[in-house]
């Protein structure tokens, strides 16, 4: 009897703690995570001289939508150009692939609230954070779509960047042949998670 | 009731930390294989082939002059008063098999090479040490004959040239390359002569910028297989990239723009002089 006492009184308490504590560490806190690994990234320069575009179909991305927080990274050689050797320049001359592998983004959906990520319809919302590339992080704010259908989240937006801020050179040769505006879409389907 | 209470803080503690990380929402990284590309600049070191290839469907359009002499000063504009050029082209027909055509104004020699990428260096899941291709070539010389009177046979006119290129980029700014070679002259001057020429080829790349590259190319012909008078090459190179054309500028000894020339027909030496200015140039066009 003693002995039980013992047992249900600070044996149990520690159970009970530790089970509550590994619960909570453990899964998710309230919201659902949407990620997936097959997202779309593109870009595009247009100058009068060329159009220059590729397109990344292996982003992963996910966002907590209880908390608002949406992340993207990025492997610079998934990039796909319509011309091998644009590709080769892009990864060799203008981006150094082999010593900044990939591109991220870490950032918060600023009314994550008002989504009602249950309900199919559409909605827009602002994504603000931080945007690296080439080693360099600058704050990047665009309006973004995010359309529910049937549980899956599709994210879409659209934004400008300027190479030179990110330490991309361009040469002079070159210099009419790459915009300094550089369209950037993101496009991904996002599924539940846990 | 401290212990568990520590414990418990414990794992509250890991849990937010890594909650904390930068990407902690995404899944982690799968290791992928990681193909190493840009060992060279362009599809040759200076005189002879790299590993390099085009890919599928492209077409690199090739231009090659090699001067006079240096030393020939300034009556000879330092040797631009002669050239010898070849004129051709790589293309694609997958992106590890090239084929090629040119011709040349050594010896009005047409040739045609095969050129196949069997194994690509590469880190991450997949390690490969190094770059291999296998070059075929084919020459076929149509300068009249010399003797019209005796018996004259076609065969006579064709050598054959065979290389294994293998290359390894060490670092983003160093490559090197060994080429073991082989020239087969279906006709050589004199019975003492081999018609089968052993050399081994050497390349270095070194990158100055993102977009220049210095050159380094050696061609170590195998003893008492050529005319006494023969010498090794050695070519110095820069290239410069400018999106879809190379330039590449170089000095050398060398007066062939082919394999069997470069290789067996050199007869200049650095030491007395007689070196070369030459530069290809390279223009990509897609189909």
């Amino acid at each position: 009897m003693k002995n039980n006492k013992i047992f249900f009184g600070r044996t149990g308490l520690f159970v009970a703690a530790l089970a509550t504590t590994l619960l909570f560490a453990f899964t998710n806190h309230g919201g659902g995570i949407y990620k997936t690994n097959t997202g779309n990234i593109s870009f595009f320069s247009h100058t009068s001289v060329e159009d220059i575009s590729a397109i990344n179909h292996k982003v992963k991305t996910a966002f907590d939508a209880t908390s608002g927080k949406i992340q993207f990274s990025v492997l610079i050689k998934d990039f796909e150009f319509e011309k091998a050797l644009m590709q080769e320049h892009f990864n060799e001359n203008y981006m150094e692939s082999t010593k900044f592998a990939s591109s991220t983004f870490s950032g918060i959906i600023e009314n994550v609230g008002s989504i009602a990520f249950s309900k199919n319809g559409e909605y827009t919302a602002t994504v603000k954070g931080q945007l690296k590339i080439k080693g360099v992080s600058k704050e990047v704010s665009t309006k973004s779509t995010f359309t529910v259908n049937n549980g899956v989240v599709n994210g879409k937006t659209l934004f400008v960047i300027n190479p030179e801020d990110y330490g991309i050179e361009i040469p002079k040769v070159v210099s009419n042949k790459v915009s300094r505006e550089i369209e950037i879409t993101v496009d991904a389907d996002y599924k539940h998670a846990h | 009731m401290l212990k568990p209470l520590l414990l418990c803080l414990a794992i509250y503690s890991i849990s937010f930390s890594t909650l904390g990380q930068e990407l902690d929402l995404l899944d982690a990284d799968e290791p992928i294989i990681n193909y190493t590309s840009a060992t060279f600049k362009t599809n040759r070191v200076v005189n002879g082939h790299s590993i390099e290839t085009v890919a599928k469907r492209e077409f690199d359009f090739k231009i090659s002059h090699r001067f006079g002499f240096l030393s020939g000063g300034a009556y000879d504009l330092f040797g631009l008063d002669q050239a010898t050029m070849r004129i051709g082209g790589d293309y694609g027909i997958t992106d590890n098999v090239n084929i090629g055509i040119g011709r040349s104004t050594v010896d009005k020699t047409y040739d045609g090479f095969i050129k196949y990428k069997f194994l690509q260096q590469s880190t991450g899941a997949k390690e490969m040490p190094l770059t291999a291709v296998w070059m075929s070539h084919a020459g076929i010389s149509t300068l009249k004959w010399t003797q019209p009177e005796r018996e004259n046979l076609f065969s006579s006119r064709v050598h054959y040239v065979h290389q294994l290129l293998l290359a390894r980029k060490f670092t983003d700014g160093l490559s090197v390359q060994l080429s073991p070679t082989l020239v087969h002259k279906n006709l050589v001057s004199a019975d003492s002569l081999s018609n089968d020429i052993f050399s081994l080829g050497v390349g270095i790349r070194k990158k100055i910028t993102n977009r220049t590259t210095l050159n380094f190319e050696y061609f170590y012909v195998l003893p008492d297989q050529l005319e006494a008078n023969r010498n090794n090459v050695l070519s110095l190179g820069f290239d410069i990239e400018t999106g879809g054309h190379v330039f590449q500028l170089f000095f050398t000894n060398s007066s062939g723009p082919f394999e069997k020339a470069i290789i067996t027909d050199t007869n200049a030496k650095w030491l007395d002089g007689d070196v070369r200015f030459g530069f290809n140039i390279a223009r990509i066009f897609d189909f």
